[in-house]
Order: structure tokens, then C-alpha cells, then sequence
């Protein structure tokens, strides 16, 4: 996919900004964040809750204008959603009235094509839900619903997947069990992914690269670059150089609001103060 | 700081989900697990048997008169006998219902679907919902009658009016249940603004549609018989008033008999399409 000397990135973030207007007034959600992700890769985005991930998630799927700067997925702006763009919503998304096989079926019903069975079945097979397909998602464990939701974003075969903190609400061994399963998908289909999440270890262990985002207003702080090979091993994620990035990656986000919560504080007793007579 | 490598989340405000509701939030569907055990099924059947029993044998103790109160068993044996004089009756009133409710629910429907997508409009035309909602439509039926006379047409209005804003506000609030992840969802496959609405308000709002449908329908059922004792010859309303006025004390709650049986038919229906069609919420 090299087309000349400089590689185009599969999608290209540039200074992306986003400014919601609320009641409360305008809102600066994303400031100028750049990021490139290239052909193949895993990228995390890590940062405090609220910061503007989801956000800058929704903007690179094309559900959400940004306010100013520009996605580009191929090297081509997108402008709206596209359908090589798979998503992974934070919650599983199932919707409730469907059985999987319908949930499954929705994207297709959506765009009038017909689904491919033989990948859709292969899909259910390798996330291991087979014969789960008549089940309503009340039926079905918090795992298997974002099973299904990855087997529905992947059933269009999308170049990028883009994953928003989807195992969040899992407890920490389902969280593992579905980190190796997109690790395994990776090595099979080798999408594109980017992978938002709150858990550090996470992101290290599926990343190629984490990218670290500011507070709100959401702005790239550092990316880190993950050089163990695949697939990580328990032996490779007890490593010294997991333990020191994992480290460095909280310090830069601790660090970054420490000093904020101090200011809150102060500001918050200087008022108090003000208040007596 | 805690274990683990989990940034701590601060105030996450949840947005977006609508708060749940069903058919079996209204108090009429709370009485449990709608398939009953045979035994509750038999307990219910004999607490049927000992009330009514007891009734006829208290009646006939103590030598009641039928005018006041007839005995269970005279009432079932009326029923029979003057069915035949009845059935017509029961048509009329059927017909006013069917026609009044499905102009009714049509409208209400429609206007709930067409306002939610504009909340100003929604806004603008709320009081005067509320209006339709609290006047007991039978309240105009003398005035209808008037103007349209004693045959069918102004008792379908009576039904039409008194059924419509009750699915209507039901429906709105239905339809009012934006869930902003599943119609993203949905436009992340490039859906229409049809699509969104039929593939998603449209089911998110089916629970409150029914429960809409069904309040309407008794609504109907209740302006109708009111609305054939104000005025007219004909329909179950009538026969009650005739009934009582010849101190016909059987036949008339013969007639109380059929009325109750139809509520309670309208309410299993409701149920029994709710459970197939909305039960994933409940
Ligand atoms: N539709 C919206 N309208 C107004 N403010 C929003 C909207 N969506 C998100 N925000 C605000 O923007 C900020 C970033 O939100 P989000 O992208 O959801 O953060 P994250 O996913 O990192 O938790 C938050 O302060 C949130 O309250
Ligand atoms: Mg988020």
C-alpha cells in the first residue's frame, strides 16, 4: 500500500477540533489533536474519563463533524460514516428486540445487501458463539454480548475498526479472555484497529502504540511506542519493560491531574474564604 | 492510589439510555409472572367458586329481593335466555368500539410519531393534549348527538376522541426514548431518517405503544356504553339504561357480565401482543 516514498497512514487525524455547544455554554472537548495510524496497526488512546476520547473516536468514524482539522481515511476526508469503518460501541450497542442472527443481520438490512453467511458464521465460530444465534442479548453474559457487537462491526469486513473502551464494563478475567480473542482476530485479519480504553495494561498488551491524551480539553500528550512481539504472553506482560511503561504511562496522566485537583482546591478554599465577613 | 492500572474515572455522567419501561410497569400487568401454575390457576377458581356461591346462598337466606340484587345463578340464566335479544346489541357496541378506537389509534399514532420529531411543535401543542386527555369525552356526546344524530356516527367520534390522546401521549412518550448510541449505531451504517425511525424509535417505542393501545381501547369501551346511555336506541349503554328502568335486575347485570368480559379481553389481548412482540424489555 506504499503509493510513493512517504507512507499514506490508513487514518489520518489532523489538528482535530471539537467544540460542543451546550446550554451551559461552549465546550472544548478535543484541541488540536494529530495522529497518524497506520496499515495494520493496533493503536490504544488512553486518558482520564471525559477527556474527549469518545469523541475523537465518534469524529474518525465520521458520525461526528469536527469543529475544525480533518480525518482522513486513505488519504481521502471523510465526511460522513463510511463503510470501511467498523465500530465497537463503549456498550455492547445489542439492540434488545433482535435476536444475535438480527443484530447480526442489521448492518446488511441497513445498506439492502445480503449478508455473507460463510464469514458471518466463521465470525460467530472464532468469537465462540455458534449456535448462540437465536439467543435474545438479555440471554447472554456481559462478554458475549461485545462478542456479538465485534462480530456485527466485523460481519461488513471493515479496514479499520475502531473500538471504544468496549470491555470496560467487563470484570478483569473476561476483560483478558476478550483481549486475547481481538489479539487473535488481529493476527488473522490484520484490521486496522484503534482501541480506546481506561486500562493502562490493556493498552499495552494489544497496542503497537499507546497514545496518551491531556485532560480535558483532549490533546495528545505523548505516544508510546510497544515493541514486544505478538501474541504477548503472560511472560512477556510480567516483564521490567511492561512494569516501566506501564508506570510512565500513569505517571504522565497522575502527574497531569495532580496539579489540576490542587488548583480545584485552592480556588474552591479561596472562596470560602471570601465568603466570611 | 488504588491497585491496578485503571485510570480512576471522576463523575461519569450516563447519558442517553431512556429509563425503562414496559407493560408490566403499569400496576394492572404487576400481578406477577403472567403464566400461572395450576395450582394458582385452581386457587383462583376456587376463591371464584366459594365468593359466587356464597353470594347466591346469602342472597337466597336472607330472601333478597331480585330488584335489589339478583343471585349469581339468575344472572347466568338471563344471560342465556336473553341472549339472543342482547347479541345485536353487543354488535352495535363493538362496531362503535372497532371504528372509534382504530380512527382513534390511527390518529393518535400518526400525530405521536409526526410531534416527537419536533419538539417545539411538541411543546406548543401539549396543553392542548392535555386538554383532550382530562375531558371526559362523554361530556359531549349530547352536543354530538345534536349534530349528528342518534345512529353510529356521533358515538365512533366519542370513541375516536376519548381513545386517540390516550395512545397519543403513551406513543409520544414511547417515541421520546432517543438512545443516541443505537441511532448511531444505525447511522454508521449510512440509515435513512426512515430507517432510524422504523428500525429504531419505532421497536424502542413499541412497549409504550401498546400500553397506549390498550388504555385507549378501554377508554373506548367505557365512552362507548356511556355514550348509548345518553341518548339513542340501541348498543349494551342502552340496555343497561332500559334494563334497570323495566327493573329488569338479571338481564341488566347480564349485561354488566358481557361488559367486564370484554375489559378483560381487551387487557388479555394487549398482554398476549405485548409478550410476543415487546417482552425483551421486561
Ligand atoms: N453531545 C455532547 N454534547 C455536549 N457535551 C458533550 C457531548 N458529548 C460529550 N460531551 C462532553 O465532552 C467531553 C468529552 O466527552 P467524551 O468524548 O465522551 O469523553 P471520554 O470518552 O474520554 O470519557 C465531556 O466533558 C463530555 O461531557
Ligand atoms: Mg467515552
Amino acid at each position: 500500500m506504499n503509493t510513493g516514498s512517504a507512507r499514506t497512514p490508513k487514518l489520518g487525524v489532523q489538528a482535530a477540533s471539537k467544540v460542543y455547544t451546550t446550554a451551559s455554554g461552549d465546550l472544548l472537548a478535543l484541541d488540536r489533536c494529530s495522529l497518524d495510524v497506520h496499515a495494520n496497526e493496533i493503536v490504544s488512546i488512553v486518558g482520564p474519563s471525559g477527556c474527549g476520547k469518545t469523541t475523537l473516536l465518534w469524529s474518525m468514524s465520521g458520525l461526528h463533524r469536527l469543529t475544525s482539522g480533518a480525518i482522513l481515511l486513505d488519504g481521502k476526508e471523510v465526511t460522513g460514516p463510511r463503510p470501511e469503518i467498523g465500530i465497537v460501541f463503549q456498550e455492547a450497542n445489542l439492540l434488545p428486540w433482535r435476536n444475535l442472527d438480527a443484530n447480526i443481520n442489521f448492518p446488511f438490512e441497513i445498506k439492502g445487501e445480503k449478508p455473507d453467511r460463510a464469514w458471518i458464521a466463521h465470525l460467530l465460530h472464532r468469537v465462540g458463539l455458534d449456535g448462540f444465534g437465536g439467543k435474545f442479548p438479555r440471554e447472554l453474559s456481559g462478554g458475549m454480548q461485545q462478542r456479538a457487537a465485534i462480530v456485527r462491526a466485523l460481519a461488513l469486513k471493515p479496514s479499520v475498526l475502531l473500538m471504544d473502551e468496549p470491555f470496560g464494563a467487563l470484570d478483569s478475567f473476561t476483560r483478558e479472555e476478550m483481549n486475547r480473542l481481538v489479539e487473535e482476530i488481529w493476527l488473522d485479519t490484520k484490521t486496522t484497529i484503534v482501541f480506546i480504553t481506561h486500562s493502562i495494561e490493556e493498552a499495552i498488551f494489544l497496542s503497537d502504540r499507546v497514545v496518551v491524551l491531556t485532560a480535558r480539553p483532549g490533546r495528545v500528550a505523548k505516544v508510546y511506542d510497544v515493541p514486544f512481539p505478538r501474541p504477548r504472553s503472560l511472560e512477556i506482560m510480567a516483564t521490567k519493560e511492561v512494569f516501566d511503561l506501564t508506570n510512565r504511562i500513569k505517571m504522565d496522566i497522575v502527574g497531569e491531574r495532580r496539579p489540576k485537583a490542587q488548583e480545584q482546591l485552592e480556588h474552591k478554599s479561596a472562596e470560602i474564604v471570601r465568603i466570611r465577613p | 492510589m488504588s491497585g491496578g492500572d485503571a485510570i480512576p474515572e471522576f463523575s461519569k455522567a450516563k447519558s442517553g439510555d431512556g429509563q425503562d419501561v414496559s407493560l408490566t410497569n403499569l400496576s394492572a400487568f404487576a400481578g406477577g409472572p403472567g403464566v400461572k401454575s395450576g395450582a394458582e390457576v385452581a386457587a383462583i377458581l376456587v376463591v371464584a367458586v366459594v365468593i359466587i356461591g356464597g353470594i347466591e346462598l346469602a342472597l337466597r337466606i336472607f330472601h333478597v329481593p331480585q330488584y335489589i340484587m339478583p343471585p349469581p345463578s339468575a344472572i347466568v340464566y338471563a344471560l342465556f335466555d336473553e341472549f339472543p335479544l342482547i347479541a345485536p346489541h353487543l354488535g352495535y357496541t363493538l362496531v362503535e368500539l372497532f371504528s372509534g378506537f382504530a380512527i382513534g389509534a390511527v390518529v393518535g399514532l400518526l400525530m405521536a410519531a409526526v410531534i416527537t420529531q419536533f419538539p417545539f411543535a411538541e411543546k406548543i401543542v401539549a396543553p392542548y393534549i392535555l386538554i383532550l386527555v382530562t375531558t371526559p369525552m362523554l361530556a359531549l356526546v349530547p352536543l354530538l348527538i345534536l349534530r349528528f344524530g342518534f345512529g353510529y356516527t356521533p358515538r365512533i367520534i366519542a370513541v375516536a376522541l376519548a381513545a386517540g390522546p390516550m395512545v397519543m401521549i403513551n406513543a409520544a412518550t414511547g417515541f421520546r426514548r432517543v438512545d443516541s448510541a443505537k441511532i448511531a449505531l444505525a447511522r454508521s451504517y449510512g440509515a435513512s431518517t426512515l430507517q432510524i425511525f422504523w428500525k429504531i424509535r419505532a421497536p424502542m417505542a413499541l412497549p409504550m405503544i401498546l400500553v397506549g393501545l390498550m388504555i385507549g381501547a378501554i377508554f373506548g369501551l367505557l365512552t362507548a356504553v356511556g355514550a348509548e346511555m345518553v341518548g339513542g336506541g340501541f348498543g349494551l349503554g342502552n340496555r343497561l339504561t332500559s334494563y334497570s328502568s323495566m327493573i329488569q335486575m338479571p338481564q341488566f347485570f347480564a349485561v354488566v357480565l358481557i361488559l367486564s368480559t370484554l375489559g378483560i379481553l381487551i387487557y388479555v389481548l394487549f398482554f398476549l401482543i405485548g409478550k410476543k412482540w415487546a417482552s425483551w424489555e421486561a
